[in-house]
């Protein structure tokens, strides 16, 4: 841009200096002339001072004009305009002195009139000039690759031209009649390019109308004037301009183009409302699919869908009914006050008739069918004689209806219903991508939500498990939903007793997560009492059974670890057996017994199905807990993990520390589910005594 | 995933089972043993010959009605149960609570 702003600065410095040089040398080869006397400068020295002249002028105007795509047609018209006014109002002043002073003897200065041909010329060369350029803009407004170069070799051919002058030819001489002709043909191929035409609006196009006109008359105009100079004072002027076949060549194409112009906005002005019109159904569209990005409620799009169909079918009334679950809506439109109940019952009505009237089976196609068909057809009312409905569609089923009245008969042509059928269609998808928006968004919060819930879950598990002298745990535990039911617990009675919890509640998900909160509770209660396992279980069960709901229960296993006797005493609530691992044997067995699910019965009757076992263990042994999404993992085929394949594994894995173990452990339920993703929640506590 | 069916047959009342029942598709099971205890049934006799699996939630629902069949002086007894499927029922403890026979004929008796 900045290097354009030089050009523009040098180009018209250039052509001021090369103008005045010009009337300078001009004057004084006239008075050489008129003195006969030889003035001394050379003939070539003008030609080239024109020169400079025509090709400044044709720069300038080459990087002053705007582009049409920024700027407004008719600003450009404008400015060709007020150049041409200005050039006229020079050259009528300067007539209109020469008029006044009449017969008087400054009329026949030669100097004068010398220097009044050259104001003028250089006026007109700078108007032709800019009409050229902004010819360019117009013609180029819609590109194309072979438009232009065509162009370009219309303008390089001007350029030429220019340079043509520096021969002394015969204005009537062949080269400069062919270069004329290659120039007016090439002007006559490049007029008929007026794509910019069809983008005025009605108004513009009577504005351009009157400024064609006006440019056309200023042409012609000048062509007279300019010749009216010559055919005067022609034996005065040193140099005849518009002999200039450039100058020629310029008045042609700048003519041609403007009649074309002229005429071709002139047929269009007829056609100009329906092109404006489809212009507005495009923006039209464009608001109905654009409506979700820009946060239009779905009322706004009806109001939009209402807006653009009145005026796309020049409608004299309609309104738009929505009645879905969400909300009830009624938008109208030039209705008239209080008959709108009875036009929607007449429209009903007619519907039907029609229907009966076409022996469609009514009665049997019901009320499902009127509200989804789409019709148009004469209306036997005393205001309106034709009606368009159309169905509203959101997810596929129908919402509401959009009724449209026209008081002409046969109002609505292939193409109305057409235009009004797509744009009820692309307001229903807006409304159906807004109501999908939403859901999604509230997804999005309840799934935040649930990562909330997982952390406090996650904090309700022990973030340290005791490691000591007696023994060292790993574990894990991780649910199939974001929230899971799975349990346990460590919890230090004194220097030389654990106790040791794994639960595993009925169900899975929210539920579930909230009862095992409830489970930690009731564990850090009775932690403090120091019971026995049977007494623990007997009191969690009398405080879960008043908590936990009717379907729901809690499996659990509980263990007393004394280190000092090294003895684990333990007791099962219905939860899957022990494993425990003999190191003398290598071997590893699951610790069967008596036992039954908390909350399974909610009274003293529990107490019974309760038994506690004791195990003493040694260097080396180790436990393992689990819950049943372990065993019960399935692969594709269905086959569960089960009770072997969790023995089998811990018998090969039981030299590793508990961590190792529990890694491998995940590993190879994984491999064994195919990597699929776990339908349970599942848990794993190992306990490894030293 | 489960097809449970309720069939009136005199005095009693038959649940067949067939496919797996869990977390989600324990609802069916429990709406079958709702409609079963408003019959107002002697006997609801349960066929889990083709009960494939049982999750926890599954073993709610039956244990969820013991103390109203207790009440109502209605038997449950469940029958021909896989053994996979028993073995669910044994470690939680529930074939301590509910009678579960090999044959119809004993669940008849």
């Amino acid at each position: 841009m900045r290097s354009y702003k030089h050009i523009i600065r040098l180009t018209l410095f250039l052509g001021m200096t090369s103008w005045l040089t010009l009337l300078a040398t001009d004057l004084i080869v006239l008075f050489g002339k008129v003195n006969h006397l030889e003035s001394g400068i050379p003939e070539e020295l003008r030609i080239v001072l024109l020169e400079i002249f025509f090709v400044s002028l044709f720069f300038y105007y080459k990087f002053i004009t705007g582009r049409a795509e920024r700027v407004n047609f008719i600003d450009l018209l404008w400015r060709v305009f007020a150049t041409g006014l200005l050039a006229t109002i020079v050259s009528l002043t300067i007539y209109l002195f020469y008029q006044l002073l009449g017969n008087s003897k400054l009329t026949e200065n030669v100097f004068l009139i010398n220097f009044f041909y050259l104001i003028i010329f250089g006026l007109v060369a700078a108007f032709l000039t800019s009409t050229l350029m902004v010819w360019k803009q117009l013609i180029l407004y819609q590109k194309s690759k072979r438009l232009i170069t065509l162009w370009r070799i219309f303008e390089y051919t001007l350029l030429v031209s220019i340079l043509l002058s520096f021969f002394p030819l015969n204005p009537i001489g062949f080269l400069y009649d062919m270069v004329l002709l290659v120039l007016l043909v090439l002007g006559l191929v490049l007029s008929v390019n007026l794509k910019w035409v069809a983008y005025l609006d009605f108004r513009q196009k009577w504005k351009s109308i009157i400024v064609m006109l006006a440019i056309a008359i200023f042409l012609a105009y000048f062509f007279f004037d300019l010749n009216r100079f010559s055919r005067n004072y022609g034996h005065f002027l040193p140099l005849e301009l518009q002999t200039s076949l450039y100058i020629a060549a310029l008045f042609g194409f700048t003519f041609i183009y403007s009649l074309f112009s002229l005429l071709v906005i002139l047929f269009n002005l007829p056609t100009s409302s329906v092109f404006e019109q489809k212009l507005e159904e495009v923006i039209n569209f464009q608001k109905l699919s654009q409506s979700t990005q820009l946060g239009y409620k779905a009322e706004q799009v009806y109001g939009i869908l209402l807006d653009s169909s009145v005026k796309a079918v020049f409608a004299d009334a309609a309104w738009i009914e929505v009645d879905d679950s969400a909300s009830k809506l009624l938008l109208t439109r030039n209705v008239p006050e209080g008959k709108l109940d009875l036009l929607k019952d007449q429209v009903a009505d007619d519907a039907v008739r029609q229907d009966l009237s076409r022996a469609l089976p009514v009665r049997l196609l019901g009320k499902e069918y009127w509200q989804k068909r789409k019709h148009h057809q004469m209306l036997k009312l005393p205001d309106y004689r034709s009606v368009l409905s159309i169905p509203l569609v959101v997810k596929n089923s129908t919402i509401g209806r959009m009724v449209i009245l026209k008081e002409v008969e046969d109002g609505f042509n292939k193409e109305m219903i057409s235009i009004i059928t797509t744009f009820a269609s692309q307001a229903c998808i807006s409304v159906e991508n807004f109501q999908l928006l939403g859901e999604t968004l509230e997804n999005e919060r309840y799934k935040e939500e649930l990562k909330i819930a997982n952390r406090v879950q996650r904090s309700l598990l022990p973030k340290k498990l005791a490691s000591n002298d007696a023994f060292d745990m790993a574990a894990f535990s991780e649910a199939a939903d974001q929230v899971g039911g799975d349990y346990y617990d460590i919890y230090r009675i004194n220097h030389h007793k654990y106790i040791i919890i794994i639960g595993d509640v009925s169900g899975k998900g929210t539920s579930a997560a909230f009862h095992m909160s409830q489970m930690k509770g009731v564990f850090h209660s009775l932690a403090q009492l120091d019971l026995t396992p049977d007494k623990f279980l007997a009191y969690a069960n009398s405080a879960l059974s008043r908590c936990l709901e009717k379907t729901s229960f809690i499996t659990a296993s509980f263990f007393v670890v004394d280190i000092r006797q090294h003895t684990i005493a333990f007791a099962r609530a219905g939860h899957c057996p022990t494993l425990f691992y003999n190191k003398k044997d290598q071997q590893a067995r699951f610790l069967e017994s008596k036992g039954l699910g908390l909350g399974i019965i909610r009274n003293e009757k529990f107490n019974d199905y309760i038994e506690v076992n004791q195990e003493a263990y040694s260097r080396g042994d180790m436990v393992v807990l689990y819950t049943d999404g372990i065993t019960e993992a399935t692969n594709s085929r269905k086959e569960q993990f089960g009770y072997d394949r969790l023995r089998c594994f811990v018998e090969k894995n039981a030299d590793k520390p508990p961590k190792a173990v529990q890694k491998l452990l995940i590993e190879e339920l994984y491999n064994f589910c195919e990597n699929k993703t776990l339908d349970d929640d599942y848990t794993a506590l190992i306990i490894k005594f030293k | 995933m489960v097809d449970v069916r309720v069939i009136s047959k005199g005095d009693d009342c038959l649940i067949t089972i067939d496919g797996e029942v869990d977390a989600s598709s324990s609802i069916h099971l429990d709406e079958a043993m709702q409609q079963a205890v408003a019959m107002n049934a002697r006997r609801i006799l349960v066929d889990c010959k083709n009960l494939r699996y049982i999750s926890s939630a599954g073993l709610g629902v039956f244990m969820s009605y013991i103390e109203e069949l207790e009440n109502k002086k209605t038997q449950l007894i469940l029958f021909r149960m896989p053994e996979k499927v028993y073995k669910v029922f044994e470690i939680l403890g529930l074939h301590q609570l509910l009678t579960i026979v090999d044959t119809e004929e004993e669940a008849k008796i």
